[in-house]
């Protein structure tokens, strides 16, 4: 299996995001990490969506996603022609011995305290899924306590724009 | 094939939400609902009493509504239109609406919902009927606004027809159609996302037509598309200009005439041998609207194994979805079938069907020598095969065939010889026991003027025979046929194959021992005729009787025997080469076949037929 990062854009209407979580389970695709939000055009919402498949379903994915009317245009975000981030708040366990140790690692992923307390810091950092991955793994010796991560948003590199090429396919 | 929305007045006239429906049906050129009322949906009732162009034809149960309008819609190629009340009457209505969908009938299914300020609470009949349809529609909407509602029926009838076709459910909430509003047709269409492929890649087309006469062995693999696509004249004449063999699949049937020599039957589970063998001894499959369907393809690789693939279809997510196409065409059939003869009658491409007459010959020998047929135990058992042999010889090919599903659906496909597209009408993909009778009705309403055969089981017609009274009620003098074996039919062939001919939960007491219940009475009690019939000797008497009872429905109850099977069969799971023309018999081929079939069989060589590995 490989990731692949789907742009999704859809026309901003309720329960559009049931459907293509629905057309996901239906067809049995597994949905790595999905993130909904607005775009600069206020009809349009913009759907990031990580799915882990095959090239051959890859293609199901994105043609099933295309036949939904309310689907405006699929574009498929190569990794290394995109900026991929998400952001990650995380309550890691640090009292007076240890919360320099924590401090510093948080920097080094440039990433910002955003509360403390006697036995706690809450930390939030942005970034790829690499870099995620590698600051959990440091922190995780000192206790998690809790953690909640955002879905993956993508926007490819370049002057081109996918909305702006959607909304003139579909006037 | 779109209804072109009638430009009736730009002026906008004071309505409320309901006659807003009702003028907006009748604007999009609907002319029949199939429905049954109820507390959501009664403000919608009110007006339409008053409509002078919808026809409402009230149903018993709503599921009766959901076949009809695919029956109408089968039968003509336009949107079948049903309503239905919240909740119950929503939910009913699933299982046409799957139905619509796994078979891509152009249908508009019309609910009423709680009002909008109880959605959410868990009112009275409230169901959550967009979110229930979401997978099995083409589109849907929960419509909250009066004022909506003009444009929501508009796209909805435009989605259901256009690209491929299917179903769209516009559910209603209670105040909207109780809410004044103003009225003003047409409205303007609001799908940005919207827009299906019509016209192939020329591109595309000229790979086609390269691959197609550099091909020794082609078929052409026939699919529903094409009767949505009302293609067929276009069909037969590609057919006329190369000489290539036809497949027509369950959903195709009619689509190409099956008295021309070049039709070598249906393909799949109970299709004949030279159509399912022309497949898998094809070089190439051009393949017109259909699927590759698990029921035609058996073990998928093993199917067709040395053929290219040209996949013509106007939903570009059934392309490669289950085997992978060499040459894949987005568009229209029609428009393809179209520039496909064009490409392959002049040109660098230019077909000479002198070229497969090997081919031809040695598909057109499978025909002669393996056709369809069934034998008898003795000359008094009444087979279903000859009841339904008989009765489309003597009713014709202009009548319209509108089976169930089971052994006697698979009957109705094979004996009985389609000439024209749209004269036959089945639930192909989600096989819905229940369908004939709705549908036959739906059907007879279209065409008034055609017999409509309803070939039912004595199963599926007692899942929705209630619409008898529906047609008796509303002058439908439908013809219902049941194939009376007293059982499940297909349910028992599988248990004699496979489970030792252990019976379980297949009798129906229907006709063995007991006649539960008895069909000829029920006929009568619904007012309509009953027959019986119970030799083969009375068949032509007994079908004859019916065809010239035209003021009301007719109901033969065909009493047959039990143990007659569906052949040819290939077993579910393996490869199509292992098809059986009757139990344990393999087609006996002549040498040169059979050692090129052991060959083939053999494809890895190691001793074992390809497919009984693990068997």
């Amino acid at each position: 299996m490989s990731k692949h990062t789907l742009s999704v854009l859809v026309e901003n209407k309720p329960g559009v995001l049931a459907r293509i979580s629905a057309l996901f389970s239906r067809r049995g695709f597994n949905i790595d990490s999905l993130a909904v939000g607005p775009t600069e055009h206020p009809d349009v919402s913009r759907m990031t969506v990580v799915v882990d498949v095959e090239d051959l379903p890859l293609e199901q994915v994105t043609k099933q996603l295309n036949k939904l009317v309310e689907v405006l245009k699929v574009v498929e975000l190569d990794r290394d022609s995109s900026v991929q981030r998400q952001i990650v708040l995380v309550k890691v366990r640090a009292d007076a011995n240890t919360r320099s140790q924590v401090t510093e690692i948080v920097q080094l992923f440039r990433g910002k305290v955003v509360d403390v307390t006697p036995e706690a810091l809450s930390v939030e950092v942005t970034g790829n899924a690499d870099k995620i991955h590698d600051l959990l793994a440091l922190l995780e010796p000192y206790g998690v306590k809790e953690l909640v991560q955002s879905g993956i948003v993508a926007l490819g590199r370049g002057t081109r724009s996918i909305t702006d090429r959607a909304l003139r396919s579909a006037g | 094939m779109a209804h072109k929305a009638q430009p009736q007045s730009k002026n906008t006239t004071e309505v409320t939400g309901a006659q807003s429906l009702i003028l907006s049906l009748e604007a999009v050129g609907a002319d029949t609902v199939f429905g049954l009322p109820g507390g959501a949906i009664l403000p919608a009732y009110d007006p339409l009493l008053d409509s002078t162009k919808v026809r409402h034809i009230l149903v018993r149960h709503e599921q009766g509504a959901g076949h009809a309008a695919e029956g109408y819609a089968a039968a003509t190629g336009k949107v079948g239109v049903c309503m239905a009340t919240s909740g119950p009457g929503a939910t009913n209505l699933v299982t046409p609406i799957a139905d619509a969908y796994m078979d891509s009938v152009p249908m508009v299914a019309i609910t009423g919902q709680v009002s909008s300020r109880a959605i959410g609470t868990d009112a009275f009949q409230e169901a959550d009927i967009r979110g229930i349809t979401m997978p099995i529609t083409k589109h849907n909407y929960l419509v909250t606004k009066a004022d909506d509602i003009p444009r929501v029926i508009a796209e909805a009838f435009h989605i259901a027809a256009t690209g491929r076709p299917g179903p769209v459910l516009v559910d209603i909430s209670k105040d909207a159609l109780q809410a004044k509003s103003t009225f003003a047709w047409p409205p303007k269409f609001n799908l940005p996302g919207y827009h299906p492929v019509i016209k192939p890649h020329a591109k595309q087309i000229r790979e086609a037509a390269r691959l197609i006469k550099a091909a020794q062995r082609p078929v052409l693999y026939v699919g529903g598309g094409i009767i949505r696509a009302h293609a067929a004249q276009e069909l037969a004449q590609f057919v006329e200009a190369t000489g290539i063999p036809v497949v027509t699949t369950l959903m195709a049937r009619g689509a190409f005439p099956d008295s021309h020599e070049l039709h070598l039957g249906m393909p799949g589970m109970h299709g004949s041998v030279a159509a399912v063998t022309g497949l898998q001894k094809a070089d190439l499959l051009i393949t017109l609207g259909a699927r590759f369907d698990d029921r035609v393809t058996g073990e998928l690789k093993s199917f067709a194994p040395e053929a290219k693939v040209i996949h013509a279809d106007i939903d570009p997510a059934e392309i490669s979805k289950n085997r992978v196409a060499d040459v894949p065409i987005v568009g229209d059939a029609k428009a393809i079938i179209v520039d496909l003869l064009a490409a392959v009658t002049e040109g660098e491409y230019a077909v000479d069907p002198a070229s497969y007459a090997a081919w031809r010959e040695r598909a057109l020998g499978w025909k002669a020598t393996f056709p369809v047929g069934y034998n008898a135990p003795t000359s008094e058992a009444l087979m279903p095969q000859y009841v339904i042999e008989r009765l489309g010889a003597i009713s014709g090919p202009e009548s319209v065939y509108v089976p169930g599903v089971g052994q006697h659906q698979m009957w109705a496909a094979q004996f009985i010889r389609y000439e024209r597209p749209n004269s036959f009408a089945n639930s192909g993909g989600l096989g819905t026991m229940g369908y004939s009778v709705p549908a036959a009705m739906g059907a007879k309403v279209a065409e008034p003027d055609r017999v409509v055969w309803a070939i039912d089981g004595d199963g599926c017609f007692q899942m929705t025979n209630q619409e008898l009274a529906t047609c008796v009620i509303n002058n439908i003098p439908i013809k219902v046929a049941v194939i009376n074996n007293s059982s499940l039919g297909m349910v028992r062939q599988w248990q004699t194959l496979f489970y030792n001919e252990r019976y379980s939960a297949t009798d129906l007491h229907t006709s063995v021992g007991s006649r539960i219940p008895d069909f000829v009475k029920l006929a009568d009690a619904y007012g309509c005729v009953g027959l019986r019939c119970e030799s083969p000797e009375d068949v032509d008497a007994t079908i004859r009787k019916a065809m010239e009872i035209n003021d009301v429905p007719v109901v033969i109850d065909f009493v047959v025997e039990r143990d007659a099977m569906v052949w040819p069969m290939v077993a579910a799971g393996v490869s199509n080469d292992l098809i059986q023309i009757a139990k344990d018999t393999a087609p006996q081929w002549d040498r040169e076949e059979s050692e090129a079939l052991e060959q083939d069989l053999d494809a890895d060589h190691d001793g074992i037929p390809t497919g009984s590995h693990g068997a």
